[in-house]
């Protein structure tokens, strides 16, 4: 008897998730949107293993070939010292990726919790003082403030994760905020509280679940924000130190030698639109699949 | 009347903000590591004149007194002196605001008015090639960083095809209009200058298109969408079959409660553009604050940090004030909503 609930539990989940697939995998766009994100994911964590020149990505110097045009020895060409330009695009991905996770999960748990509470202590003084503080949070755009944070610290990616995490957790709270003060006033949250369930029972149980695809949602988006926001402080040297292969760092770096080296450039220019784009078609199939408008 | 009511109340919660951001900022730049005196003298300077410039800059009081001279300072315009230059902070932000200005409100309408209409035609041709090419292109638009655009544009016309001049606001042989709003373009249309509006307009185009591209890409999008659901709604229908012409259904029945959305995201558009300054002012050597700013940053310059943040924060306000009347007016439900809760 238990076995078969058990089964038809799980062949519940898969038919639900079998729905889901069809409905996302519809939309060529989310496709494309996955393969980019799964292949950069892939190339980012195996990047000692797949990248052709593994040394190239610290400090490495080789000047017979250096400022080499892309050739099939070296597929995007090499840098003013010599290194693979491909191999450091593809430890220039860790770093965007390893930015994008460490911000989001620094930022989304106290987000969504402030958002949660002051949307459903909606019209108290809980609600001002959180909204409020979030105002001033996002009066001044996020690049400028984690400039800021990043040149007031030492610069180095680390600093530069905690700066743009600074900057990032008012957004979710407005988001939450919106979605968990309409949902108090729904009557299943009513009923838990005249059942006398305890507020945290309320907030992570009866709203907090029903806030989780827009969340999910806006986490995919944000992935391509982040690291965007991490190549421009990389770009201005307050992100990814050199000899580290940051994206933007090499972006920064390859600058002064165009025109007649412009694959130093051009290549992880493009890497790093091939990240963003992905995370967002990515989000935008999810937006659809989850029905989201709120984000 | 009630659009006063509307302006105090947002006046009030600009303040506040401004505050905030102030306190925020001026937290974020005393936690520091290190002694901002002896990092503004270097280290060879002799210990009585590093003294001197802690007293200057009340770094002797405890923060709470720190913040205090500082915000009385800086009501008077005074936000000290900036560590690089060797020049009153507000001094430099004079000379180098009106740059900037002149490149994000350039970039501003070319966003605007592109988004604007790219999203349109998109909308009014759905489903066909040009509509195909618009969705492609404001993707690409959306996800590609302004300073990635920068440095392409760069590359490709002013490197290869040498058709735009790559650096700095005016060439060096043409004379400047007399300055009155500090906005060569303006200053030089009100006093015929034409020689100078027209270079300043070549050196505007490359950055103020790349600025533009990421938010016009945006508006473009919502637009389209925005319009194409206002299409399928009845009244569209309604007012085919009462024969008004098309033209008009679009234009005047369509395109207005359509903009909408797209003027509500204006404001954050606006705000990534002036981010975005900061490093396309790096790229093209544009002598305006966001190169001082990040000139500042990079060297720890923190009056000028938290003069140009202020100053920022200051010029987003008044955006989204703006865009909030505008939005106002094109959209009757909330003014008559303002009316009803009274």
């Amino acid at each position: 008897m238990e076995r078969s609930a058990h089964a038809t539990f799980w062949s519940r989940k898969l038919e639900g998730f079998g729905r889901g697939w069809y409905k996302f995998s519809r939309n060529p766009l989310s496709i494309i949107g996955l393969i980019a994100v799964l292949l950069v994911s892939f190339l980012a964590t195996f990047a000692p293993f797949v990248a052709p020149y593994p040394k190239h990505a610290g400090v490495f110097v080789n000047f017979a070939e250096a400022s080499q045009p892309p050739s099939l020895r070296h597929l995007f060409g090499t840098d003013v010292v010599g290194r693979d330009i491909l191999s450091r695009i593809f430890f220039g991905f860790r770093f965007s990726l390893m930015l994008g996770v460490v911000v989001l999960t620094l930022v989304v748990p106290p987000g969504v919790i402030l958002g949660l509470t002051a949307g459903y202590f909606k019209g108290t003084w809980i609600d001002t003082v959180i909204m409020r503080i979030t105002d001033i949070f996002v009066a001044v755009p996020p690049l400028i403030l984690a400039l800021a944070i990043c040149s007031v610290l030492s610069p180095n990616i680390f600093h530069a994760m905690i700066a743009v995490s600074l900057m990032w957790w008012p957004w979710y709270t407005r988001l939450v905020y919106g979605l968990s003060s309409s949902l108090r006033n729904e009557f299943f949250v009513q009923a838990a509280e005249v059942t006398g369930a305890s507020r945290l029972h309320i907030l992570f149980k009866e709203i907090l679940p029903n806030c989780l695809s827009p969340i999910f949602t806006k986490m995919s988006l944000d992935m391509g924000w982040v690291i965007l926001i991490g190549a421009s402080l990389s770009f201005v040297g307050l992100g990814v130190q050199p000899p580290k292969p940051g994206l933007g760092t090499m972006v920064a770096d390859g600058r002064i030698y165009m025109p007649d080296q412009w694959w130093i450039t051009v290549f992880p220019a493009f890497a790093i639109m091939l990240v963003v784009l992905g995370f967002n078609l990515l989000g935008d199939g999810l937006r659809d699949l989850f029905a989201v408008e709120e984000v | 009347m009630r659009l006063g009511v509307f302006l105090s109340k947002r006046l009030l919660h600009s303040i506040f903000v401004l505050l905030g951001l102030s306190i925020l900022i001026f937290i974020i730049a005393r936690v520091m590591p290190g002694d901002p005196a002896r990092l503004a003298l270097g280290p060879r300077a002799p210990e009585w004149a590093v003294q001197r410039v802690r007293e200057s800059m009340y770094l002797d009081k405890p923060l709470y007194a720190q913040y205090y001279y500082w915000l009385k300072d800086a009501l008077h315009g005074d936000f000290g002196e900036s560590l690089v230059t060797r020049r009153d902070v507000a001094t430099d932000i004079k000379e180098f605001l009106p740059a900037t200005m002149e490149l994000v409100l350039f970039s501003g309408v070319i966003m605007a008015v592109f988004g604007i209409l790219l999203g349109a035609i998109s909308a009014r041709y759905s489903n066909t090639w040009i509509d195909n090419v618009v969705r492609i292109g404001s993707y690409a638009g959306v996800v590609t960083p302004s300073f990635v655009f920068a440095v392409l544009f760069l590359l490709i016309f002013g490197y290869v095809l040498h058709i735009l001049p790559s650096i700095g606001r005016i060439s060096s042989g043409v004379a400047r209009p007399p300055v009155i709003t500090g906005l060569i373009t303006i200053d030089g249309l009100f006093t015929g200058h034409f020689a100078a509006v027209l270079d300043a307009l070549k050196h505007l185009i490359m950055p103020g298109v790349a600025l533009a591209l990421g938010g016009m890409s945006q508006e473009a999008r919502i637009t389209r969408s925005s319009m194409s659901d206002n299409l399928r709604k009845d009244y569209i229908a309604a007012e085919r079959a009462q024969g008004i012409p098309e033209r008009v259904i679009n234009l005047k029945y369509l395109l207005k409660p359509s903009l909408i959305p797209t003027v509500s995201i204006l404001g954050l558009d606006f705000a990534a553009l002036l981010a975005n300054a900061f490093l396309v002012e790096l790229i093209f050597n544009w002598p305006g604050m966001s190169r001082y700013g990040i000139n500042g940053m990079l060297r720890k310059d923190l009056n000028a940090i938290i003069a140009v943040i202020m100053v920022m924060g200051l010029v987003f306000i008044v955006v989204n004030i703006l865009v909030d009347l505008i939005v106002a007016f094109l959209d009757p439900r909330i003014r008559l909503g303002a009316e009803r809760s009274k």
